[in-house]
């Protein structure tokens, strides 16, 4: 008999799957779960933006495109990172739209590593940063932040994990799932160190839309940062496009044509009708942007005050659409808290240490839902706790 | 408090939050808006005396109530009245219970009308009787509604259920 194990690669063999997944295989198998766990929009595409992805399928553009997409969506997005963000890429030769922002952070990655090269990455963060950094040939380095920091990334932190093998830091900001988000100054606090100690930064700003007390400043736009910064954005959370996976990078030339060799080998190209789609967003969603960030703050406001009614702390998060309570007093592990809250009052929430170990006492609630189903929610998480107390 | 030169965004946020939600409580809007329950409830005050806000009512399904009813659009020509124009017809016609709307429109007619009644031949009456015989009205077209898909901005076909999954 062929024994298939003997023939998979370590490498992949050695990824961990994501620890959450199990949580989740529960979830889905339960009925009637009150659910803060799902981390994408509750609204649909805007429908002059699925229109523009229709007319493109009417109009059969149904072929590649070139590999760093459509020449006119890459203008597109160098005019619309311009104007909202001050950055200035230029369309021809420093921009490719990939499958997601997933994909960005890949093509990212390996265009920097080497084997044996550190990865810093802080934590908590998203899933796939130390996995991919892994698969690059890198050495992945968690960087453990605080909630006495509001986990933003300080030059202290930064500089207690730095080796001469450092090579890149991934900045994830406003960060999933903290909602944590790095102002100028903060930014302008670590720039140096980035600097002294010749670092390649990630950003991963895929929430940039999502600030809530001030603009998103990418650290692209400061001083000498632009040389040493690959940008990965997208359109999942701006625009409520998840599914159309799509997203890009901003990188100066010489990083781009390394990251296309590898994008065009694996990838090809983005998928053409969400490119056709993207640049009706890219060119009238303002509004939408707008609109859908007016109603992610109301419930953020409305959660946070829920949240302290309840006596449960919890820092004030000014992006995304996350909130990160501390739910260490209760005396249960994250996990455990989570897994009973679920049994026990039917109410789902992610555990924080599915993004980092760091996370443990905390846990993620999304409050991308409409207002009853979050305030039903708040109530279940409630009457646990005070069972928990009692 | 609510600065002077914020009021205009604020009037807009609350009463926007109010159409969609009557029931929603000032607290909650103080919450949900970042200000003083206190401010919020003079504001609703304020709407309320100066005939901002008209009412507060449920968008019912009477279909799914189980209870007969018919409604009806009406194009209805008229000739207008020295002075009054269509004014003096048009309020006269929204005395009428069974009209729940009127509305002067531009284009091939002058006032479009919503109608309810219990059935069809209680709508017909209605327009045969009241409407059209009214000095100044020339002609109706009555149109009678079949189902009703969205009404007030609200969909009346089943809520879609929340098809995201869980990623990570």
């Amino acid at each position: 008999m062929f024994d298939i194990d003997s023939v998979l690669s370590e490498k992949a063999k050695s990824l961990r799957p994501s620890g959450i997944r199990k949580f989740f295989d529960i979830l889905d198998e339960m009925k009637g779960v009150v659910s803060l766990t799902v981390g994408q929009p509750d609204f649909v595409t805007p429908w002059h933006i699925r229109e523009a992805g229709i007319r493109s399928l009417e109009d059969g553009k149904t072929y590649y495109t070139s590999n760093s997409g459509l020449i006119e969506f890459r203008r597109e997005i160098a005019f619309y990172q311009k104007r909202r963000f001050g950055l200035d890429y230029d369309p021809e030769k420093e921009i490719i739209s990939t499958v997601g922002g997933s994909e960005a952070i890949d093509i990212a990655l390996r265009s920097v590593t080497d084997t044996g090269d550190e990865i810093i990455i802080p934590e908590p963060c998203f899933v796939c940063y130390a996995p991919l950094a892994s698969l690059a040939g890198g050495k992945p380095v968690k960087l453990p932040l605080s909630a006495k920091d509001r986990f933003k990334l300080t030059p202290e932190r930064l500089k207690s994990v730095i080796t001469p093998r450092s090579k890149a830091l991934i900045l994830a900001y406003p960060n999933n799932p903290t909602g944590a988000v790095m102002t100028r100054e903060d930014l302008e606090a670590i720039r140096k160190i980035i600097i002294e100690n010749n670092l390649v930064v990630i950003s991963d700003e895929i929430y940039s839309e999502l600030t809530f007390t001030g603009a998103h400043v990418s650290i692209a736009s400061l001083e000498d940062m632009r040389d040493r910064t690959i940008v990965v954005n997208g359109f999942s959370k701006s625009y409520a496009m998840t599914g159309w996976r799509l997203g890009y990078t901003l990188a100066p030339l010489e990083y781009t044509r390394q990251m296309l060799k590898i994008h065009q080998y694996c990838i090809m190209c983005a998928p053409t009708t969400s490119q056709y789609a993207a640049m009706e967003a890219l060119r009238s969603g303002d509004p939408d942007i707008d609109y859908m960030k007016g109603e992610y703050n109301s419930r953020r406001r409305l959660i946070l005050k829920l949240l302290q009614d309840a006596d449960i702390p919890c820092f004030e998060p000014e992006g995304a659409f996350y909130v990160f309570p501390d739910i260490s007093r209760f005396g249960l592990t994250s996990e455990k808290f989570c897994e009973r809250l679920l049994y026990e009052q039917n109410t789902a929430i992610v555990p924080g240490t599915a993004f980092g170990e760091c996370g443990e006492g905390f846990a993620r609630l999304s409050y991308a839902y409409s207002v009853s189903h979050i305030e039903k929610a708040i109530e279940n998480i409630g009457i646990f706790t005070k069972k928990l107390n009692g | 408090m609510i600065r002077k030169e914020e009021k205009k965004m604020y009037d807009e946020k609350i009463l926007k939050f109010l159409e969609n939600d009557a029931r929603i409580t000032p607290d909650k809007l103080a919450v949900m808006l970042g200000k003083e329950t206190g401010d919020i409830r003079t504001l609703i005050e304020k709407y309320e005396q100066d005939g901002i806000i008209l009412g507060y009512r449920a968008v019912v399904d009477w279909d799914k109530a189980g209870k007969e009813c018919v409604s009806a659009f009406i194009e209805l020509k008229m000739t207008p009245q020295k002075d009054r124009g269509f004014d003096s017809v048009a309020e006269r016609i929204s005395r009428y219970d069974e009209v729940k709307s009127v509305y002067l429109m531009s284009g091939g007619f002058d006032l479009a009308l919503f109608i309810e009644g219990k059935t069809m031949r209680e709508v017909a009456y209605f327009v045969a009787d009241k409407l059209a015989p009214l000095e100044f009205v020339t002609s109706t077209a009555t149109h009678f509604v079949l189902h009703k898909y969205k009404s007030e901005g609200v969909m009346f076909c089943p809520a879609s259920k929340d098809s995201r999954t869980n990623v990570l």
